[in-house]
């Protein structure tokens, strides 16, 4: 035994260990956030489960389960809790999600296992998905046309008049918002241009009478143009008041609901696998395309994926030049003495530099002093209201060049490195000069390289979060960066990140519990982008290798 | 490289000019990039500077008005352009200081004169400064109590302001003493609504008169009701002062101050004597400071003591808390500014003083221009400072903007207002105007190296092992596989480690911390074990548990050993700790035990280093030249042996690297600890409370701290701070390792 230690043996196995535990933390933390990120769109099956209390009386309660759990006995007693004839020491029960928001207490509910006398679950119960106040979990009563019913339960219609008024409730609202979104945000948009224009004419004393009016005559145009719009949003509101449908919930209440608030309504306990696979893939698209609701806890994430992409896209515009020509200058054309090998390392050591300094120096040079500064030459008249003097995506673009800078230059001069001196040398005896042999040879030869860079840049980038908190992004953005308005790009405007829509919905909302599954699939979503673009760097970089020890041979 | 003459091969002009501007444009953008780098340092620099500058007072202009009978107080408007005095004759008239765009003034017009007082005053008296009040006493026992006001009006765009007088109470005297006796002594105060005055009659007793505020329900008006009140008291009172909360009455007797207590319908009770320590000398001033909870005497030795409360077992109790050493000669006055603790002196022989309480600072001691103060005074915004000297008044631009900041206040140990004993305190921010800002950097640079410590515990043991076990025993097969899939994982966007430590490992750890402890110490026992099982198990089975296998084989064996300790841990929890760990550790064991702690964060941060330790040292290991292992093997030593006596010890800079590396990253991380541990800046090691560390207090702060305000800068300079300790780690790893790399290819 003493000899078997001395060996080394166990040492070897528990690095081993370690290695496992390694890879099991890895794939696990991978698995889960896939899970849990995925089982979110699965159509859940809605379950009506019978309860007995203690004293004998008996409740139902009808939701999908959200999570369930094993703790000790004596914990619940603490907490007050007492069971009768039930002497283990630990007891499982399940948490279900009951929805209804505002009918019950609690949208969320623990339930004893040992309490449930029936678990059923009812082909005809249904999920709404409203656009308010949560899921709604019932059965279907009646569908209301004007108060009067055109569908009963019991009917065979019923489902298909629930799926078609709800359809057209949906286009109308659609319709609505694309008219307030688009159209009307455009007027709005246009008067606040037009509001700007005059104290611009009045701060530089050329407001004259003619140019007073010529500006009220538009302006004035704009708010009939808007009077117009609002008729026919009102018009629009009025046909969606026109269906409603009738909803006996877990009580035995029946809740007559508008149509206009339900957004779609599935029957998950009465669908065959091929249909769950579709709502599975339908839902992932909602997901991807639609916009937050209620606080961002629930609907999609559209703007923080479309937040993230452009800002990430400005960045890469930015940063590879600027990389590119460093890496060039360092490796091409700085001299091989000390203060190269010292800026080398400045630069690779920049790289771990914590993100919440660049975040600081983001904040404190670009907003407040060169933000501040646009400001005063170029938007005296939106003054005391800053434009650029104030987190921005162009500001959050530009910190995050400078953050993932070292990574591009890093990448690229390996690149260049790796590139053997013969054909340099054989370009220039062929009587190139050194800038068309770098532009004709070199460059191309390394554009894998400088694909490597940016791709990890753009990783990098991606989930970034801490100095972004600084430099411009927001919980909730009305209004993407990149609309119909000219000049079509608002570069000044504040925008929603994937990374820190994870952080806010799952730590500033009101209600984390009903938020927790979207936190998830958010998660899946950024960790796949993340996880793929390193995978594909990492594929890069391999391929560029076994190219360049062939050319070396 | 060949340096090519193209000239030499016959390039056109053209050519070589396209090769030149390309070889400036590269340099250009190459040192401008380098320059941008660059920048990050000089810019944080330049933000924080500022909070160390020292005071300057550099004269602006002189003037004289016309005499009205000897000063008593002097004041300034908020924007410094109007100032006024209160003279012993009960004149308060209202000068120009400036000559402002929108007024026509010449400094030292007098822009409004009035007798605030019907018969000559006996008394005077000034309330704290934000409260802009000042009272007269007169000689038949009665009080009138003035405000200086001033009307801003904006005339295309240009502001002038004019001053008026408004009178508290009206016209009306207010009576302080109701035998209608002489007021040789007055104080005054009000806090909004009620009023309090305190007055030493001709005959030596103190009476006081408080005017309890009362809302008429009927006409909705405020009626005032008065409490008179008396004392008597053997001696003679040098100086009264009442408190803004008007809950105080301080009698100063010589060097002895009696604290009285105000109640609620007015009535006094006597809570404290002190006898102020003869070593710092008699006192000749008290004053409050701003926040009227400390007060500040002046002393005939020129040093000038601070005094507060501190909860004792007998009830809060005024303390000697420290000194200044303010002038050579006697304090004559102490001045308050309006909302920091910095305080003005003026000395017998005229010099003047600028300190700060809280971080002890001596800001300014000396005569301005040659020029011996009598009186001072500073504007609400601490940017002038008019003083009286000679019949002249001199105003001085007073450059004042960071006094609350010094290194040692930054670091070591200071007495806070109110606290029992000097303490590390951060807190930045508070609901009212004239808090007392506490800003040690100790607690949350505590936090950063305690969250780092125990993320470092966690991560350097199976970073290391596993970076061993991978370049070194692993078939080169596997090692293809396992290495990218644990360097991913340093790719993963910390806010997503940080969700979820904080949503999903924090509840665990809390419902199954016996599980996490079972997990800790059985799986390495499980690993030994299983170790020893596979060495006697017979040669042809044996054959298949090689080294290089380990790893994967083990990977069934951690995780059906983890999910045991898991599923064991409720029935553990229930046998050992009575079924509540967490109430275990809180009621037995007097731990603190928050959900979101230490323990959360080490494991969560650890995940985030391990990758970086872990490929480092992989690369360091895996480097270390084969012909060395090779010679240790062929000289007859164990595979162990050549790795603890040949390989770790070649490649042991590469691993110091890593690890410096790895602390590094733990340092500076944000997201994991924001959102990870409660972020109170507490300073214990208790693994079960949380912290906050520098980056997550910047990420929580800095978006609401005002611009160029002293926070705003120390923010900046816990920046520097990890800045520059991230940077120092990094090169010295970056150096070793270019030294190892060196060293490897000359062997």
């Amino acid at each position: 035994m003493k000899h078997w230690f001395k060996s080394g043996k166990p040492w070897i196995w528990l690095t081993a260990g370690a290695v496992s535990v390694s890879l099991i933390a890895v794939l696990g933390l991978m698995a889960m956030i896939a899970w849990r990120g995925l089982s979110f769109f699965w159509p859940a099956a809605i379950h009506e489960i019978e309860v007995r209390a203690n004293d004998g009386t008996t409740q139902t309660i009808i939701g999908e389960i959200y999570d369930s759990e094993e703790i000790p006995i004596q914990r619940l007693q603490e907490s007050g809790v007492q069971l009768d004839n039930f002497d283990e020491p630990t007891l499982r029960r399940i948490l279900l999600k009951v929805g209804n928001r505002e009918y019950v207490p609690l949208d969320f509910a623990w339930i004893m296992v040992p309490q449930i006398v029936r678990d059923e679950t009812p082909a005809d119960l249904a999920r709404l998905e409203r656009s308010k106040d949560g899921n709604f979990y019932g059965y279907v009563a009646a569908v209301l046309e004007n108060g009067e019913p055109v569908a009963t339960e019991g009917d065979a219609s019923l489902r298909d008049e629930l799926d078609r008024r709800i359809e057209r409730a949906v286009e109308i609202g659609e319709e609505a918002d694309a008219l307030q979104s688009s159209e009307i945000g455009a007027i709005n948009y246009q008067l606040n241009q037009l509001r700007l224009e005059r104290r611009r004419l009045e701060l530089s004393d050329q407001l004259t009478l003619e140019a007073e009016q010529a500006i009220e005559e538009r302006e004035q145009a704009l708010r009939d143009e808007y009077q117009e719009l609002e008729k026919e949003l009102f018009a629009l509101r009025e046909q969606a008041n026109r269906d409603a449908v009738v909803m006996r919930d877990m009580r035995g209440v029946e809740v007559t609901l508008p149509m206009y608030r339900i957004l779609g309504a599935t029957f998950p306990n009465d669908m065959s696998l091929f249909a769950e696979i579709g709502h599975f893939f339908k839902q992932i698209g909602n997901f991807v395309s639609e916009d937050p609701r209620e606080a961002n806890t629930d609907g999609g994430v559209f703007p923080a994926i479309f937040g993230t992409v452009f800002m990430v896209l400005l960045m890469s515009v930015l940063v590879t030049p600027f990389g590119v020509i460093a890496a060039i200058y360092l490796h091409e054309y700085a001299g091989r003495n000390a203060i190269t090998r010292l800026i080398r390392i400045a630069v690779i050591n920049l790289a771990g530099v914590p993100s919440i300094v660049y975040g600081v120096f983001g904040l404190g040079f670009f907003v407040y002093m060169v933000g501040g500064s646009l400001d005063q030459i170029f938007y005296p008249e939106a003054l005391p209201s800053p434009t650029f003097g104030t987190p921005g995506v162009m500001w959050s673009a530009i910190t995050l060049a400078i953050l993932t800078l070292p990574v591009v230059i890093v990448s690229t001069e390996e690149g260049l490195s790796r590139i053997p001196s013969t054909l340099r040398e054989g370009s220039l005896a062929l009587g190139a000069t050194k800038a068309e042999t770098l532009w004709r040879i070199i460059l191309p030869m390394a554009s894998p390289a400088i694909m490597t860079g940016l791709i990890l840049a753009v990783a990098r980038a991606a989930g970034e979060v801490a100095p972004l908190m600084l430099v411009g992004v927001v919980k909730s953005a009305p209004m993407l960066p990149v609309d119909g308005n000219f000049p079509y790009f608002h570069l000044d405007r504040k925008f929603m990140h994937l990374g820190f829509h994870i952080y806010d919905v799952g730590f500033q909302s009101p209600n984390v519990e009903a938020a927790r599954p979207l936190v998830y699939a958010t998660s899946f979503l950024l960790v796949t982008v993340i996880v793929g673009l390193n995978l594909t760097a990492i594929g890069v970089r391999n391929h560029l290798r076994e190219k360049y020890r062939s050319l070396e041979h | 490289m060949a340096k090519a003459k193209s000239g030499d091969f016959g390039a056109s002009n053209y050519r070589l000019f396209k090769d030149r501007a390309a070889r400036w444009g590269v340099t250009l953008g190459g040192i401008l990039v380098l320059i941008t780098l660059l920048l990050i340092f000089f810019y944080l620099l330049y933000v924080v500077e500022p909070i160390f500058r020292g005071v300057s007072v550099d004269a602006k202009r002189d003037f004289t008005i016309p005499k009205d009978g000897e000063v008593v107080t002097l004041g300034i408007e908020e924007q410094s352009e109007i100032g006024y005095q209160f003279t012993d004759t009960g004149v308060l008239s209202f000068f120009a200081l400036e000559s402002p765009p929108g007024n026509n003034w010449q400094p030292g017009e007098i822009l409004l004169r009035e007798q605030v007082v019907p018969t000559t005053p006996t008394s005077f008296t000034a309330t704290q400064p934000q409260n802009n009040r000042y009272a007269y006493g007169t000689a038949d026992g009665k009080a009138q109590v003035v405000e200086p006001k001033f009307r801003n009006r904006f005339v295309a765009g240009i502001r002038s302001t004019t001053p008026y007088i408004e009178y508290v109470n009206g016209h009306d005297l207010i009576t302080v003493d109701r035998e209608g006796r002489a007021l040789t002594q007055l104080a005054y105060e009000y806090d909004g609504e009620s009023m309090l005055f305190a007055a030493v009659t001709a005959d030596g007793t103190v009476v006081t008169n408080y005017l309890e505020a009362a809302r008429n329900f009927l006409t909705d008006e405020v009626e005032l009701k008065e409490n008179f009140n008396s004392l008597n008291l053997t001696g003679p009172v040098d100086q009264l002062e009442v408190t803004p909360n008007l809950r105080q009455l301080l009698i100063r007797q010589g060097n002895r101050l009696h604290v009285y207590d105000v109640s609620t319908t007015g009535k006094l009770s006597e809570r404290q004597i002190i006898s102020v320590d003869r070593r710092l000398g008699d006192v000749t001033t008290m004053q409050l400071l701003a926040g009227a909870s400390s007060i500040l005497f002046g002393h005939s030795s020129g040093i000038v003591s601070q005094w507060f409360e501190i909860a004792e077992e007998e009830g809060r109790r005024y303390q000697y808390i420290r000194e200044f050493k303010a002038a050579d000669s006697a304090i004559q006055e102490i001045i308050p500014e309006y909302y920091r603790r910095t305080f003005y002196t003026v000395s017998a022989e005229g010099e003047l003083g600028v300190f700060h309480t809280t971080s002890q600072a001596d800001l300014y001691r000396g005569k301005p221009d040659q020029i011996s103060a009598e009186r001072v005074v500073i504007d609400p915004r601490a940017n002038t400072l008019l003083m009286y000297s000679g019949g002249k008044y001199h105003s001085f631009n007073l450059e004042n903007e960071h006094p609350e900041v010094t290194w040692s206040g930054l670091w070591q140990e200071v007495w806070y207002e109110g606290y029992p004993e000097p303490e590390y305190v951060w807190q930045s921010t508070s609901g009212s105007d004239d808090f007392e800002p506490k800003f040690s950097l100790v607690p949350i640079s505590f936090g950063t190296i305690k969250a780092a410590a125990y993320a470092m515990l966690f991560a350097v043991p199976i970073g290391l092992a596993a970076a061993v076990y991978t370049a070194y025993f692993m078939s080169p097969g596997v090692r293809k596989v396992v290495k990218p899939t644990v360097e991913i994982m340093e790719a993963l966007p910390t806010v997503i480690l940080g969700f979820l430590a904080g949503l999903w490992l924090a509840p665990v750890i809390e419902n199954y911390l016996p599980g996490i402890i079972a997990t800790i110490i059985l799986v390495p026992s499980a690993i030994v074990l299983f170790a020893l099982l596979a060495s006697n198990l017979p040669q042809r089975l044996r054959n298949q548990f090689t080294d290089g296998r380990a790893a994967l084989i083990l990977l069934p064996l951690v995780a059906l050993v983890g999910w045991f300790s898991f599923s064991m841990s409720p029935i553990v929890e229930d046998w050992l700790f009575g079924g509540n760990v967490r109430e275990y550790i809180t009621n037995e064991l007097g731990i603190t035990f928050d959900q979101r702690n230490s323990l959360v964060v080490g494991i969560a941060m650890g995940f985030a280093v391990i990758p970086t330790i872990f490929s480092i040292a992989e690369d360091a290991v895996f480097s270390v030249p084969k012909h060395l292992s090779n010679g240790s093997l062929a000289l007859g030593a164990t595979t162990w042996q050549t790795l603890t006596k040949v390989v770790l010890l070649t490649a042991s800079p590469g691993i110091f690297s890593a690890v410096m590396m790895g602390l590094g990253r733990a340092v500076g991380e944000t997201m994991i600890v924001l959102m990870a541990t409660g972020n109170t800046p507490i300073m214990d090691w208790n693994i079960f409370e949380g912290m906050r560390t520098l980056s997550a207090n910047i990420a929580v702060e800095m978006p609401e701290s005002e611009v160029g305000s002293s926070h705003y800068r120390i923010l900046f300079l816990a920046a520097f701070v990890l800045f520059i300790f991230t940077f120092a780690f990094n090169t010295v790893a970056e150096v070793v390792r270019q030294r190892l790399r060196d060293k490897y290819s000359s062997m």
